[in-house]
């Protein structure tokens, strides 16, 4: 049996019953369409619309039209992959992880959280396609029969690993995620008719609700977990080896597995603390995610954004004990060269930033807590700048130094990613229940605060 | 039996076997009767075709137009090359020639190993003259006032006008074809009014009016820089622009190779250079100094009077390498030479009087063969200039020249030409003077004509057409004749001419084979200088400089501006600024600083009425309060490639430079076009390794970084440890040793690299974004005055970024260097990128998906991106957006789609070639028969190419020698293993002046070293 420490805070406020934990979010589900969600679904179109128009300049034209030059051949393509794989990996560490570890905090904010991480991991594989040359023949990176004679992918290649590590990510998490809706999705047909009860009816896949279906549910779910678990860890880990494996002074680097692990956690856990402050106030679940989720939030944002301080720091010792000139020049250029300002905006935004967590008040203020996932964001966007930009701008040979500037399509196309997300997050938002309403009731007996119903 | 076969039958017809059964019998249903012309019978055959019809009416398939031979010439093999031997003689440039062509198109220019002149060096203009032979801006036929007229009635007119006329004059660049001086003696002798004029926008007038004076000989001599122990260039930049490069550059190397081993070549000559802007030779040099145009004339007075103890005049000049030249130069009495690209006589004549002081003449210079590539002098100018602007003049022809562009007069010049009654050019377009002329009888290109040179006395070279005519042109030589009213069939008047003249007995075709031919050289009569010193150092303190001055000079790319419309030349980088596209007013930090003015900025050059506005570029070496622009920019009639920048004719007024002139800021916030912005190496010795003679005798691997890796077996040499398993070579490991010493940074093997493997132009902007596609570079590194040791030190690091105010300057080819360990080849997701089993690192364009991992992951930095599809693109307008353009294309070579990574193939189709062809004789290819492009064009040698398997291939021995000695590779610690070797720059340089990085340094890494080995053994 488990016990819940007394002095814990309740997970659930307000008194909500079974029925209220259904009728609070399903409400959203089911209500008419908002005025609100109509016109941030416009805005998030339009730009969707607005980056559509450079991600086709940019297929149809080519490349020309981002600020990439001959010696930094990747800048904000590869950025915006390693972001966005970075903040879908929030989803997987709070359904996977945390439900291994028994965090029942982790119910209200799972689902979003792993709706973010699939949207976040389609906007990072669409960087795949955008920064290839001939996206066209995308496929040849993976490993089909084909009629070309001997021709296979290199599995040398980490990316190659890349391509396996975010095509199973993607899957694992749409797999979990989904698993997790059924019953949701049942509670949502159940109470609809008509033409949303046969779609919602499909969805849920002829739920019962039965013990055996919450017995394999169960079971799945945990299975999936333990899947997933590894993912957390390995994705990363691969998209690291993206630098780590290179010759290039800054990217070859030993630390940089753990380093993105955590560098990713931070981030994710940054986009899911806006995403869920967002949702919390404009859906009215203040009883749900409660003050006490978003401290753990913050604790957990302070954790990591200090290990990644702590990765920064060991860098600059190991380039310069290492005596390698390449290696202690290139950290040096970081930090004084001409892009010393992207390495100012990373050191401030991840590192120092998050500590004013330390202080309770802080770290449970609604805007400060906003405002710092905003800035954390923005931060180790330029984390994965510095790192990319940085170490390509000035290597080896001075003669082939330059320096990067973005152009418009580097701009777009990161536009088109942003729509694309948000566009998808409000659908979601709006035709699936945002919590997971089966969860919350289970944890709703032990952890729910108890009042008298009037 | 009886038979029981039933028979049956449809009608009584059938059984009757009538005629129309028979005639009708495929017709079982007798469709024609029905009505209309199509059936339901019909109705999937239509909708097949008509399916079928639409989409393919639907794709609009390019025309191709490739027409079959019906009768295939004989010589022509579709696939395989022709080469033609031929000569490049234009605007006073010479080359001897060997032309690619394939199916009868030219496609590449090759030296002419057989030439004693060029010696089979080509440089990069003429390497990209194949490209101009291809312009479609040229005209496409003979016109009159801009309207085109029949070559018949242009005849009849210009006849007309000619035979009306008392006062002829035919301006050309200097004449060096036999044949065509000719010519023009015989039309001299129909219009003996006719007067030559012999007009060099890059003369070298100074120096043959001071030969007259001097020695009587109105001429220019022959030069032997490979003779010299010790050479002194005062502004003249003679292994880039000056009169001969090619030639000079090739015999300067001769002094300048060192070979390792004991019984190697240990001594080099030393090269002093006092010079305005930094030139090629200047950073080749070992002590340059840097002076104002109007102190060289001072500078000389000061050398000779410390030379000869006489003293001839003032002089205030005096840097400080003078003493140390002086007593160089007295050294080497008799193995000395001191040049100077001066176009004033006063000035030549001094320069006359060392040399006869130092007892050059005879030696290092001689009269015996002399240069015929400059002929023109200022007088006969100022004489043809004042008599067009008087209006003397009524009837002028312009042959090969472009005075109203290139003529500091020049607007006045266009004036009086609108005024003469028959004005005729030869230009191959309305250029600024033919644009002035009431005709253009335009001229074709060399490779569709035939022609001779004799470059210098008794050296001899024919010129062959190597394609027919593509536009409606004829010979200028033609021309001449068929106004003369004599045969204007010139290749029977060439032949005629070599068969009582030149050949002397020799077979003509064997001469047309060879392209060359030498008759025997006179014997080397002794001058004596007679020049008047006294009168010419007056007359030298009587110009003054003074105030900010400013010097004209003619650049590598671009030249005198005949070839400006050549997009290779005007994409390809300054070898020391690396500015394309346009010319700039070139300052230096100091002057920048007291103008306020700096990179990034416009200004405007302001001086004798006249003024342009360009960048500024900063330039490391530039003499201080001087401007220095190149000429051959700001062309109006060169066409879409070529109108860029601004002229800079007008200021040479005081021969190549003027004085008092005002530097104006205008704007800022401009980016050049510069391939290399990056100015110094940053100590980085694994890059650069260079030392000075008097440590490279004591120690052949003086200069040399040995990096060491340290293991738990103490400190090895990074090539002992790999997790690499290498790659097995049976047959062929191609590679190729490069000398920094000499090479000077001449661009022929960039230009030579573009001809040959298709690579693209992509203009001015795209370049400004660093995005330019040259598979080799010339990479240009300044010394700096930081400490060349590197610290870990943010500050210190600053200082080594800025260049030395008179740098030390050190050229690198850097190209794919093939890599054993390829870093490219374990990253492409796709195995685009492989390796062969002769040490290339591949490419396949097809294959290639286009991530740029193996760009980024190139530590040489030498892999190139499409960013755009830069054929058939009207964003990228040059040769290879017109069908005439692209017909340079070299069939051999794939032209990279848009999204591809490209680089250096090591030339692999040459390879391949030279296998096959080997192959074909059952033999091993021979060393030297598979030649690169870089390597085949290199006028010094610098670059050879060849299989290291191969114990007798040059490159094998050169290694072998070299091992213990120059060669290294390019960041050798990251063990990358590359198949091309450089071998450390050596400057013949005292120890105490060298800015050199090792050289200080050298007993300390001896030490370290020998620790190293001793710690890896013990």
């Amino acid at each position: 049996m488990q016990v819940v420490s007394p002095i814990r805070e309740h997970l659930v406020t307000g008194g909500k019953t079974y029925h209220d934990v259904t009728e609070d979010i399903s409400r959203q589900v089911e209500g008419p369409v908002t005025k609100e969600w109509k016109v941030v679904f416009t805005v998030a179109l339009l730009v969707l619309a607005y980056g559509g128009y450079w991600v086709y300049q940019t297929w149809w034209y080519g490349l020309g039209n981002w600020g990439l030059n001959k010696t930094v051949g990747w800048a904000w393509d590869i950025t915006n992959f390693v972001w966005w794989v970075g903040i879908g990996h929030a989803g997987t560490l709070i359904s996977a992880i945390l439900l291994l570890f028994r965090q029942k905090w982790r119910t209200s904010i799972n689902r979003a959280a792993e709706a973010m991480t699939i949207f976040a991991v389609l906007c990072a594989g669409s960087f795949i396609f955008f920064h290839m040359g001939r996206p066209w023949l995308a496929y040849w990176a993976l490993p089909l029969p084909n009629t070309f004679g001997s021709l296979w992918v290199n599995f040398n290649s980490p990316l190659v690993w890349d391509v396996f590590a975010i095509s199973t990510y993607l899957s694992v998490s749409l797999l979990f995620w989904y698993i997790g809706l059924i019953p949701d999705l049942a509670t949502i047909r159940d109470r609809a008719s008509g033409i949303r009860k046969t779609i919602y009816g499909a969805l849920a896949m002829g739920w019962t609700g039965g013990a055996r279906a919450w017995a394999r549910y169960e079971d799945v779910s945990l299975i999936l977990a333990g899947l997933s678990t590894p993912l957390v860890l390995s994705v990363h880990t691969i998209v690291s080896f993206d630098f780590a494996t290179s010759v290039i002074p800054g990217w070859h680097t030993t630390i940089f597995p753990p380093y993105f692990v955590a560098g990713a956690i931070f981030s994710g856990f940054a986009m899911v603390q806006n995403l869920m402050l967002i949702t919390r106030v404009v859906y009215k679940l203040e009883d749900y995610i409660t003050i006490e989720h978003i401290g753990l939030m913050n604790k957990v944002i302070t954790l990591t954004g200090s290990i990644v301080g702590v990765a920064y720091i060991t860098e600059f010792f190991i380039a310069a004990y290492s005596g390698v000139q390449y290696e202690s020049y290139a950290f040096i250029n970081r930090a004084t060269g001409p892009l010393w300002w992207s390495y100012a905006a990373m050191m401030t935004c991840n590192v120092l930033s998050p500590q004013i967590f330390w202080f309770k008040k802080l770290r449970e203020n609604i805007v400060v807590s906003f405002v710092i996932a905003v800035v954390v964001n923005i931060g180790m966007w330029f984390e994965r700048f510095v790192i990319i930009v940085t170490s390509l701008h000035r290597d080896y040979l001075p003669s082939s130094w330059t320096y990067f500037t973005p152009r418009m399509g580097d701009i777009g196309d990161y536009l088109f990613t942003f729509g694309f997300f948000f566009v998808c997050f409000l659908l979601f938002a709006k035709f699936l229940p945002v919590i997971n309403m089966a969860e919350v009731k289970a944890v709703l007996k032990s952890s729910s605060e108890k009042t008298d119903k009037k | 039996m009886e038979n029981t076969t039933k028979k049956y039958w449809k009608g009584i017809e059938e059984y009757r076997n009538d005629i129309e059964v028979v005639k009708n019998a495929d017709k079982e249903f007798n469709l024609e009767d029905l009505d209309g012309g199509t059936h339901r019978r019909d109705f999937l055959k239509m909708l097949g075709f008509g399916v079928a019809a639409v989409s393919l009416a639907a794709c609009d398939a390019p025309v191709r137009k490739t027409i079959p031979y019906l009768n295939k010439p004989e010589t022509v093999e579709p696939g395989i090359p022709n080469y033609f031997a031929t000569t490049y003689a234009e605007s006073g440039e010479y080359s001897s020639v060997l032309v690619k062509t394939v199916e009868g198109r030219p496609i590449k220019i090759e030296g002419n190993k057989l030439s004693p002149v060029t010696k089979g060096g080509v440089s990069a203009r003429v390497h990209a003259s194949v490209l101009s032979l291809y312009d479609n801006e040229k005209l496409k036929g003979p016109q009159k006032g801009g309207a085109d007229i029949s070559w018949e009635d242009l005849d009849k007119e210009v006849m007309a006008g000619l035979s009306s006329a008392s006062n002829i004059r035919i301006v050309s660049s200097s004449i060096f074809s036999p044949s065509t001086k000719k010519v023009i003696a015989d039309f001299q002798a129909k219009y003996p009014s006719a007067v030559h004029v012999t007009y060099d926008a890059n003369s070298a007038s100074g120096l043959i009016e001071a030969n007259k004076t001097s020695f009587g000989v109105a001429a220019v001599p022959s030069y032997s820089f490979d003779k010299a122990k010790v050479i002194v260039g005062i502004n003249c930049d003679f292994l880039g622009t000056w009169i001969s490069p090619v030639e000079f550059a090739s015999q300067w190397a001769e002094g300048r190779k060192l070979v390792s081993g004991k019984d190697g070549k240990h001594d080099m000559s030393r090269h002093y250079q006092f010079e305005t802007g930094m030139t090629t030779t200047g950073a080749a040099a070992d002590y340059r100094a840097m002076i104002k145009p109007s102190e060289e004339g001072a500078l000389l007075i000061s050398l000779y009077s410390k030379l000869s103890g006489n003293t001839i005049g003032n002089s205030t000049v005096n840097p400080e390498i003078l003493s140390k030249c002086i007593a160089d130069l007295k050294a080497a009495q008799g193995a000395a030479l001191v040049v100077s690209g001066s176009n004033d006589p006063a000035i030549q004549t001094i320069v006359n009087g060392i040399n006869s002081l130092l007892g050059s003449y005879g030696n290092t210079i001689t009269f015996a063969q002399k240069c015929n590539l400059r002929q023109g002098t200022d007088s006969e100018v100022n004489a043809l200039v004042s008599d067009l602007t008087s209006g003397k003049v009524d009837a002028v022809i312009f042959l090969d020249t472009n005075p109203v562009f290139s003529h500091p007069m020049g607007g006045k010049l266009a004036e009086a030409i609108s005024k003469v009654k028959t004005s005729v050019s030869f230009a191959d377009r309305a250029d600024e003077t033919a644009s002035v002329c009431k005709y253009i009888a335009p001229a074709p290109h060399y490779l569709e004509s035939w022609g001779d040179a004799e470059p210098k006395t008794g050296s001899y070279s024919l010129q062959q057409p190597t394609i027919s005519l593509i536009f409606n042109t004829r010979q200028a030589q033609s021309s001449l004749l068929a106004w003369a009213g004599l045969d204007s069939d010139y290749h029977k008047y060439l032949k005629a001419n070599w068969k009582s003249n030149i050949l002397g007995g020799k077979s003509w075709v064997s001469a047309l084979h060879d392209g060359v031919l030498t008759s025997g050289t006179s014997e080397n009569a002794p001058v004596s200088f007679s020049g008047d010193l006294g009168a010419a150092a007056s007359s030298i303190s009587s110009t003054k400089g003074g105030g900010l001055e400013v010097s004209v000079y003619e650049s590598i790319a671009i030249g005198t501006g005949a070839q400006a419309n050549n997009p290779w030349l005007q994409e390809l980088p300054d070898p020391i600024s690396k500015v394309t596209w346009e010319n700039t007013l070139n300052i230096s930090q100091k002057t920048a600083n007291e103008l306020k003015l700096e990179k990034g900025d416009w200004a405007k050059l302001s001086a004798n009425g006249y003024e342009i506005e360009l960048p500024i570029l900063i330039q490391p070496g530039q003499a201080h309060n001087v401007v220095s622009v190149a000429m051959g920019y700001g062309r109006t009639g060169a066409g879409k490639a070529g109108n860029v920048g601004a002229n800079a004719a007008p200021f040479m007024t005081n021969f190549n430079w003027t004085a008092n002139a005002s530097l104006e800021k205008t704007k800022s916030g401009y980016t050049l076009a510069q391939t290399q912005t990056h100015e110094t190496v940053m100590g980085r010795q694994a890059v650069i390794q260079e030392s000075v003679l008097s440590e490279y005798v004591k120690n052949n691997k003086a200069g040399r970084f040995e990096p060491h890796i340290a293991t738990s077996d103490g400190l090895v040499k990074p090539y002992t440890i790999s997790l690499w398993n290498g790659h097995e070579k049976q047959n062929h490991s191609w590679g190729m040793v490069i000398d920094l010493n000499t090479c000077t940074g001449c661009a022929a093997c960039l230009v030579s690299c573009q001809a040959e493997n298709n690579v693209a132009v992509v203009g001015k902007k795209e370049v400004a974004r660093a995005r330019e596609m040259h598979w080799i570079r010339l990479d240009r590194y300044y010394s700096s005055d930081a400490d060349s040791e590197y610290q870990i030190n943010p500050s210190h690091l600053r200082e080594m970024e800025i260049a030395s105010e008179n740098p030390e300057v050190v050229i690198q080819p850097m190209m794919c260097q093939h890599c054993t360990n390829a870093p490219c080849e374990t990253v492409c997701p796709v195995l685009a990128t492989t390796h062969s089993s002769e040490g290339l690192n591949q490419m396949t364009y097809n294959r290639c998906v286009g991530t740029r991992y193996c760009a980024n992951n190139c530590p040489y930095k030498v892999r190139r991106f499409n960013w755009w599809k830069y054929f058939e693109n009207e964003d990228f307008d040059f040769h290879m957006n017109n069908e005439l353009g692209r017909m340079v294309l070299n069939p051999d070579v794939t032209v990279r789609s848009r999204g591809v990574i490209e680089k250096c193939s090591m030339c692999v189709q040459r390879i391949q070639g030279g296998k096959l062809a080997a192959k074909k004789e059952k033999r091993r290819p021979v060393d030297g028969e598979i030649e690169t492009a870089c390597s085949q064009s290199c006028p010094t040698g610098a670059i050879v190419f060849g299989d290291m398997l191969d114990p007798n291939s040059r490159v094998s021995k050169a290694l072998e020698r070299e091992s213990e000695g120059r060669a290294f590779h390019v960041l050798e610690e990251i063990n990358v293993r590359p198949q091309i070797s450089y071998l450390t720059k050596i400057r013949n340089k005292d120890l105490a002046d060298a800015k050199v990085a090792g050289a200080q340094k050298e007993e300390h890494h001896e030490t370290e070293e020998a620790h190293a080995e001793e710690e890896h053994h013990g």
